[in-house]
């Protein structure tokens, strides 16, 4: 067999292309149902026409993207079988359970709603179809959490033992398995971070209408709004990625060693922002280092002690057998900087904004160049950040359970994987390009075909409240 | 009670519901070129799915993560194993999934005639290959000791699993054409109507076929009665279904060949039972009930969820069905979408 027609390596590419792609939707999804929600709420309460325009036009770049979230997430669920058969043998009594769950719970109900909402509008009271979209928000976030806690028991196996007679992980408490501390912290870590996109999408199509001086009212309001909610969500990721690092020295020690390039186990550790030379230690040229972070970080003590890579290598060793127990260095270093400067700068581009348009001032032009392409910083960030995760658990597929090469499907070839994968990254491609053409024709748009009906409405009317129900109506 | 048992029903009633509800939207799916004159009578056909096609394809992802949770072993084999044909089936999803959506944001004939096309072979592709798939199973595959597959793809199309891929092919079309009868008006309905008696007589000749030659591979089978009695009452739906169609009972023709459906999956649970997975090397390596499910306590608490969410999850989809009861007319298309 030809090497590079290797099935593990291929399956490896697929599943890191198909998951990283799926997650390019996934948090706008999250993230602009809950705040869609709110423009909604907020029409529904007030009945001022803006809340409207907004929740119509952030609701259309919501289902534009939405629908690529759902079409990519079927892949998800098929590939572990079809990818990885042996990893689905081995923990699927365990990892199948929170799946169904996600199935039962909140895809059902997502799914219902979203049918609901969009084609609801002039079917259903408006408080009904208000509950419809908070719903909605409530069976995607739900969705993130069963996900996530699935993914927890691959980086910290719980509530389990191993069956050695059909040599597979068996189920024992699946409380255990759903308070997982990996995924009672990453959970928030992801919400707030989907967020962070979500506000900075509507900061920059608000930017791009105000620096056009159209629809001042709508987006003076959406811009102040995006702003605040992206710097609120990036608290809330800063104080949930503390605790998750907490959480990954105690269960993935060699994941922090990895992130910091650390390999001799060190007390009053400090945390290096950027290395020119290799991070292994072994030519470093020059370095920023911040000193004591690193052990604050992972033990909240400055002169906390960091194990560092060659102890853990060694200890791993002696408790299961010879190999290689590092994930690769470089990836984990870098992509841990990036994930928390990617992230730390757009919450900085937010405050400048709020600074810049504090008490009704208006920034120059060059201000809202920024804003609209700051725009995918945090989605970056997210991207970045599962690579961190993720490549930070090799060389396991469960951590301390399974190694990533003894999950790949025994009976798939290596052509078989190419096939798909080129399948996949053809379609993915090409259906990238649409998507993003959409939305950003979507935006440019703004809430012109609203702003029609309201001039019609405005003849004999305040402009205010009585919106026509049939006026509502979407129709595919 | 035996909870393995209870779940081989419970994964049966998800690819039952599946299929009924994703059968009729690929049989709308595929129809558009039959049936559709011009550009709105498209956008009919496409709305009367519209607000419910997530929701009845969200039946495959849960019938595919019960398989999972309940059981792992025979996700396993039969993902791997099936591995291009489900490969297939997922790329005709994706770009039929899209397309309900992205087709109405562009303007052009030619931006709509891609999306057309994609919702035409993306609903005809999966009606086809889930009949292959699944005669295929009931017949048994090449299964070694391990429990892997170790055929190809082209093993899998062999006649008896080409014939219940037609089976399925036509079955949903004719249950989506039966679809756009009841849920249309004037012209398109008359059309869909006019088409629905042609497509149930090649339907009732192959289903028939099909049928036939499953009882003839089971004569053996212990609970043969079963496998004849669904596959009977399939027959009777179908043929039923017909009959409604020609004196013009909408409901009740649609409702018939979903009803067919239901016996016809049932009929192929019967043919599989105590198997899930029959291997056709040797009986031995065959996945069952018993050797491919999940453990005891799993199982409990996989029942409990489904115990309390399914009454649940039926209720509210069975809400949104009743909020969009309504006929869709050429009039209610506007000239220009949003």
């Amino acid at each position: 067999m030809v090497e590079w027609l290797d099935p593990l390596i291929l399956a490896r590419w697929q599943f890191g292309l198909t998951t990283l792609y799926h997650f390019l939707f996934v948090p706008l999804t999250i993230g602009m149902v809950i705040l869609v929600a709110m423009f909604q709420t907020a029409w529904v309460r007030t009945a001022k026409l803006k809340y409207l325009h907004l929740t119509r036009l952030f609701g259309k770049i919501f289902l534009i993207n939405f629908a690529m979230g759902v079409v990519t997430g079927i892949v998800q669920e098929f590939q572990f079988g079809m990818n990885w058969s042996d990893y689905s043998r081995f923990v699927g009594d365990v990892f199948g359970a929170p799946l169904a769950m996600e199935g039962l719970l909140a895809f059902f109900l997502e799914a219902s709603m979203i049918g609901l909402w969009i084609f609801g509008w002039d079917k259903l009271p408006a408080k009904l179809h208000l509950a419809v979209i908070w719903l909605l928000a409530l069976s995607t976030t739900l969705s993130a959490y069963f996900i996530l806690a699935a993914n927890a028991f691959m980086q910290n196996p719980v509530g389990f033992e191993i069956n050695e007679e059909l040599g597979r992980a068996e189920l024992t408490d699946i409380g255990a398995v759903l308070t997982n501390p990996v995924a009672l912290t990453q959970f928030p870590h992801t919400i707030f971070a989907s967020i962070m996109f979500a506000a900075v999408v509507i900061v920059a199509v608000a930017a791009y209408h105000l620096s056009k001086g159209q629809y001042l009212d709508e987006m003076r309001t959406a811009l102040r709004f995006g702003l605040i909610v992206n710097v609120i969500a990036f608290v809330g990721v800063a104080l949930s990625g503390d605790q998750l690092s907490l959480v990954m020295v105690e269960t993935q020690p060699m994941k922090m060693a990895a992130a910091e390039a650390l390999y001799q186990t060190t007390a009053g550790a400090s945390f290096s922002i950027f290395t020119w030379g290799t991070p292994d230690g072994s030519s470093e040229l020059f370095s920023i280092r911040v000193p004591y972070l690193l052990s604050i970080l992972s033990t909240q003590d400055p002169m906390g002690t960091v194990e560092g890579i060659n102890d853990l290598q060694a200890q791993y060793q002696t408790e299961f057998g010879p190999g290689d127990y590092t994930p690769i260095i470089w990836i984990t270093y870098w992509s841990f900087r990036w994930m928390i400067g990617l992230g730390a700068l757009s919450a900085l581009v937010s405050l400048v904004g709020l600074w810049l348009t504090r008490g009704g001032r208006t920034p120059s032009g060059w201000a809202w160049k920024v804003a609209i392409w700051a725009a995918p910083l945090p989605l970056l960030a997210s991207l970045v950040g599962w690579t961190f995760t993720e490549m930070g658990r090799q060389p396991w597929i469960v951590f301390g359970l399974m190694r990533t090469e003894d999950g790949v499907s025994p009976g798939v070839t290596g052509l078989e994987v190419l096939i798909s994968l080129i399948a996949f990254t053809l379609i993915y491609g090409v259906l990238a390009v649409v998507e993003f053409r959409l939305i950003v024709r979507a935006a440019v748009d703004g809430p012109k075909e609203w702003a029609k009906y309201d001039a019609d409405q405005h003849d004999d009317e305040a402009g205010t409240g009585s919106v026509d129900p049939a006026k509502l109506a979407t129709v595919y | 009670m035996d909870l393995a048992l209870l779940w081989f029903g419970i994964v049966g009633f998800f690819f039952i519901g599946y299929f009924v509800l994703d059968g009729f939207d690929f049989g709308v799916g595929m129809a558009l070129p039959f049936l559709a004159k011009d550009d709105t009578d498209k956008r009919v056909m496409i709305n009367t799915i519209g607000p419910v096609w997530d929701l009845n394809e969200t039946w495959l992802i849960v019938a595919g993560a019960s398989l999972f949770a309940a059981f792992p072993y025979w996700y396993a084999t039969l993902f791997d194993g099936f591995y291009l044909a489900l490969l297939l089936i997922l790329l005709a999803l994706i770009a039929r999934g899209v397309s309900f959506e992205y087709r109405r944001l562009g303007r052009s004939d030619q931006w709509k005639a891609w999306f057309d096309g994609m919702i035409i072979v993306g609903s005809a592709v999966p009606a086809l290959l889930w009949g292959v798939a699944f005669a295929n199973i009931i017949q048994g595959v090449a299964i070694d000791e391990t429990g892997t597959y170790v055929g190809t793809l082209f093993d899998l199309l062999n006649p008896y699993g080409l014939l219940g891929g037609l089976t399925t092919l036509l079955l949903f079309f004719t249950h989506g054409v039966q679809f756009v009868a009841l849920k249309t008006d004037g012209e398109l309905k008359e059309r869909a109507h006019a088409l629905s008696v042609k497509a149930g007589l090649v339907t009732i000749v192959v289903a028939a076929a099909f049928l036939v030659w499953t009882i003839v591979q089971h004569l053996g089978a212990p609970h043969l009665a079963f496998i004849v009695g669904f596959a009977a009452a399939a027959a009777v739906a179908l043929i039923g279904s017909w009959v409604a169609n020609r004196i013009r009972r909408e409901g009740w023709a649609f409702g018939l060949t979903a009803a067919t459906v239901v016996f016809a999956v049932l009929t192929i649970l019967a043919a599989l039972y105590p198997n899930v997975m029959p291997s056709t090397i040797d009986p031995a390596y065959s996945l069952t009930i018993e050797n491919a499910s999940s453990s005891q306590y799993t199982l409990e608490v996989m029942t409990w969820v489904a115990v309390v969410m399914l009454p649940l999850v039926l209720a509210y989809q069975g809400f949104t069905y009743w909020v969009f009861r309504k006929r869709v007319t050429r009039t209610a298309i506007p000239v220009v979408a949003h």
